[in-house]
């Protein structure tokens, strides 16, 4: 396959992977928003999104005051933001569509009519007023361009390199979800008064529980657990259970298996360092991952993700020297 | 009053045989369908993004505006003896110019002869002197020509074909011809059931098998693939369709280099040679160390290849020198000259402005002819007399002065109409046909071609981005046939 084919193909899975995940993270930051909590906690919940992607100092140059209508226009019909759903949809159309001939063409079509009707849902008032009808029409176009790729392609390479994408993509989006969430909480418990423990108890199990709905992990959690829900549990569902459609791990075996198929001279390397963060993953327990500090080793995780994909890109997509 | 020839209505009471059928169904349909029908053509070719690119238009983001190209419903159809007869023609007039371009750049005997003046080809951009002497598989050039052709009434009412237009660079179009018979297909399978269609879809089988018969001498499994200028270019749809239906890969410049006179593309596995590149690339994008320099579509060295035999390119540099504006006159001798037969389509009457005579003549004639830029294409460089205001007919005799030699003249002729669906209902509009004729080991073709259809009423022009649509072409058996 032409490597700038693979590229395509690899961008149009993760920039659709990634309009997924910010439609998640949305719409759980939306449902939290509901809840009664004070207005700096909401502020607080909105600007972790906008850390998430690293957007805070974009969003203050342009628009200042964090504030959920803000935040939400800019993560969903902001053209000029990159990383917003209406520019990831684009740039998965644009990337399909310069392959379109690797494509099926239920593929292409599914991609090709996101666009269209994403087009004509923003045009409509309805987002304003039922934003979640938006998100979760976002996932399910997800759902499906992934169904229809895996239902319909030849698992040849160009399946190989689109799952590769989805799957980076993912690891790096939970791991920053994770980071960012288990941030949030530690910042509470040094403000907290031990008076207050009682009350955030409670408060305890809407953050966790909107953490886990937003990887649509909060039914697998009850089945895997049973049991009360509680942060370290959270983090070892979400970093270390391999059966986990959305955890770490998951994410890394799936990365692992489509790299080997299309593994060619030059991938030995980027092989053995993916190798090896799945090893650090499948050995490891949370308790110690926890005790020497979860931001530290999401920050690395993120950092050898990171690496994976210059790996990818050089040995695959960026074209051989002649 | 001018003559009038509708591919339907015989006159005002009657019926064409070959269409018989098709009006009896026609009549029978309610409006609302037929109009639920083009809602949801429209709906589907946008989804499928069966799209063109306007040139000159941008949106907000500089990439260029999508397009549909407006499809009707109602089929052309073409009679079966019709079409062998046409199809004799365009073989014959396909292998006369694949002969000229390889005389051009050898021998040269047509011009020895005195039937194509020298300067007519040697100052003619499209001539290209890298060819010269340059030997390529089966002395074919153009693998892929688009003839277009036309009908004009007569004056006894009856109805001739024209070659109106050879076009052997990159002549595009046939994923619409395609496309349009898919939709058909789809929107009205009882239509398929009730006639007789010759089928189509077996375009990309042929256009594959023709490219690869024509693999340098040598390679017995050839890679083919296909070369786009890249997303944001007109044609762009039909590149990847091509590419996809032939199962090739479709390459831009940049997946290709050279190294020891071979061309490789680069790929995940490491290079593949390329032996067939199925180029929708002009010439002078090709190779910038051959042509332009500031080309980033083409490949460097590309030519070098070329002239060592490495490569075989679809179709050949050089094609254009055949499909001039200003060699289209001397066709007619060239099937003379080479095969030695009497040509089966003729052309249009042609005055060509460098000659002071037929200068003299279209000066004189111009509210009455169309005249033409000769190295034009797309609809833009040209007068239509009889549309044209004063102020423009003053304006082209003023351009005509000055350069006469690049323009040619031809009487305005009555294209032929078909019944179209337009705003108020259907309505008669003017057509136009471009089958693809395809030349490797031998000359195919599938029966039928790219009809579009001039929208705008009274309009000539049936050029997509003037505003022309397309029409499913059939040929059609006639029904005394089928009754086995």
């Amino acid at each position: 396959m032409l490597s700038r084919t693979a590229d395509h193909l690899f961008w149009m899975a993760r920039y659709m992977e990634r309009a997924e995940n910010t439609a998640r993270m949305l719409d759980v930051n939306y449902q939290t928003s509901l809840l009664p909590q004070s207005a700096t906690a909401a502020e607080r919940g909105w600007r972790g999104l906008l850390g998430i992607s690293e957007l805070t100092d974009d969003f203050n140059r342009r628009h200042g005051n964090v504030n959920a209508r803000a935040v939400m226009d800019y993560m969903v019909c902001d053209e000029s933001n990159t990383s917003s759903i209406v520019s990831c949809l684009r740039a998965a159309r644009e990337n399909a569509r310069a392959v379109r001939g690797s494509l099926t063409t239920e593929v292409w079509e599914t991609q090709n009519q996101t666009w269209l009707e994403f087009g004509k849902l923003l045009k409509g008032q309805d987002f304003q007023k039922d934003p979640s009808t938006l998100f979760e029409w976002v996932k399910f176009r997800s759902h499906l361009s992934r169904g229809v790729t895996v239902g319909t392609m030849l698992q040849d390479e160009a399946l190989h390199f689109l799952r590769l994408g989805t799957f980076l993509e993912r690891a790096d989006n939970t791991a920053r979800l994770l980071d960012v969430k288990f941030h949030a909480r530690a910042d509470e418990y040094f403000g907290s008064t031990q008076s207050a423990a009682a009350e955030s108890a409670e408060v305890d199990f809407y953050h966790w529980s909107a953490v886990l709905r937003s990887v649509s992990g909060f039914e697998i959690y009850r089945k895997v657990y049973r049991n009360v829900i509680r942060p370290d549990r959270v983090a070892e569902l979400l970093i270390l259970r391999g059966d986990m459609p959305r955890s770490l791990a998951a994410c890394m075996n799936e990365l692992i298996t489509n790299l080997r198929l299309v593994g060619n001279d030059e991938s030995h390397e980027t092989l053995r360092r993916a190798g090896r963060l799945r090893a650090d993953l499948q050995f490891a327990r949370i308790d110690e991952i926890l005790a020497t500090g979860l931001h530290a080793f999401l920050t690395q995780f993120l950092e050898r993700v990171g690496m994976l994909g210059v790996g990818i890109s050089h040995d695959f997509l960026v074209p051989f020297e002649a | 009053m001018t003559p009038m020839f509708d591919e339907m209505h015989a006159n005002s009471t009657q019926l064409r045989e070959h269409y018989r059928r098709y009006d009896r169904w026609l009549s029978n349909q309610p409006r609302e369908v037929m109009r639920a029908r083009r809602d949801e053509a429209e709906m589907i070719f946008r989804r499928v993004g069966i799209t063109f690119a306007v040139y000159g238009e941008k949106d907000e983001d500089g990439s260029g505006t999508e397009r549909l190209i407006p499809f009707d419903l109602i089929p052309r159809v073409i009679p079966a003896h019709e079409w062998s007869e046409m199809q004799r023609g365009l073989a014959q007039r396909v292998n006369a110019l694949n002969r000229f371009i390889h005389d051009v750049y050898h021998g040269q005997d047509i011009i020895r002869a005195g039937i194509v003046p020298g300067e007519q080809v040697f100052r003619n951009a499209q001539f290209r002197p890298e060819m010269m002497g340059l030997d390529v598989p089966g002395g074919v050039y153009s693998h892929i020509s688009g003839i277009d052709i036309v009908r004009a009434a007569q004056s006894d009412g009856s109805g001739q074909y024209y070659v109106l237009e050879d076009n052997l660079r990159v002549p595009s179009g046939v994923s619409y011809m395609l496309e349009d018979r898919k939709m058909m297909m789809r929107l009205f399978p009882e239509l398929f059931g009730m006639h007789r269609v010759a089928p189509v879809a077996h375009y990309p089988d042929m256009l594959l098998e023709t490219l690869r018969a024509v693999a340098p001498t040598g390679v017995s499994e050839p890679t083919v693939v296909v070369l786009t200028p890249g997303m944001y270019n007109s044609a762009y749809f039909e590149h990847a369709f091509l590419a996809q239906q032939m199962g090739v890969e479709l390459v831009e410049g940049q997946d290709l280099f050279v190294r020891d006179h071979f061309v490789y593309m680069r790929t995940t596995r490491g290079t593949r040679r390329v032996d067939v590149i199925y180029r929708r690339v002009d010439d002078d994008f090709l190779d910038p160390l051959a042509f332009r320099t500031d080309s980033t579509l083409g490949c460097a060295g590309l030519m070098g290849v070329y002239r060592v035999g490495n490569i075989t390119l679809s179709n050949a540099i050089g094609t254009g020198i055949a499909d001039d504006k200003s060699i289209y006159p001397y066709v007619p001798q060239m099937i003379e000259f080479y095969l030695g037969e009497k040509p089966i389509l003729g052309n249009v009457p042609t005055y060509q402005c460098r000659k002071p005579e037929d200068l003299a003549y279209v000066l004189a004639h111009l509210e009455e002819l169309v005249v033409k830029e000769v190295h034009g294409a797309g609809g833009y460089g040209m007068l239509v007399g009889p549309a044209a205001s004063k102020a423009e007919v003053e304006r082209f005799r003023e351009i005509l002065k000055a350069h006469p030699e690049q323009y040619i003249g031809q009487p305005t002729l009555s294209l032929s109409t078909c019944p179209t669906y337009v705003e108020q209902g259907i309505a008669p509009r003017h057509i136009d046909l471009r089958p693809f004729v395809l030349s490797g080991k031998t000359v195919q073709m599938v029966p039928g071609g790219l009809t579009r259809v001039a929208l705008k009423e009274g309009s000539l022009v049936v050029n997509s981005s003037q505003g022309g649509g397309t029409k499913d072409t059939w040929v059609l058996e006639s029904e005394t046939d089928d009754a086995v």
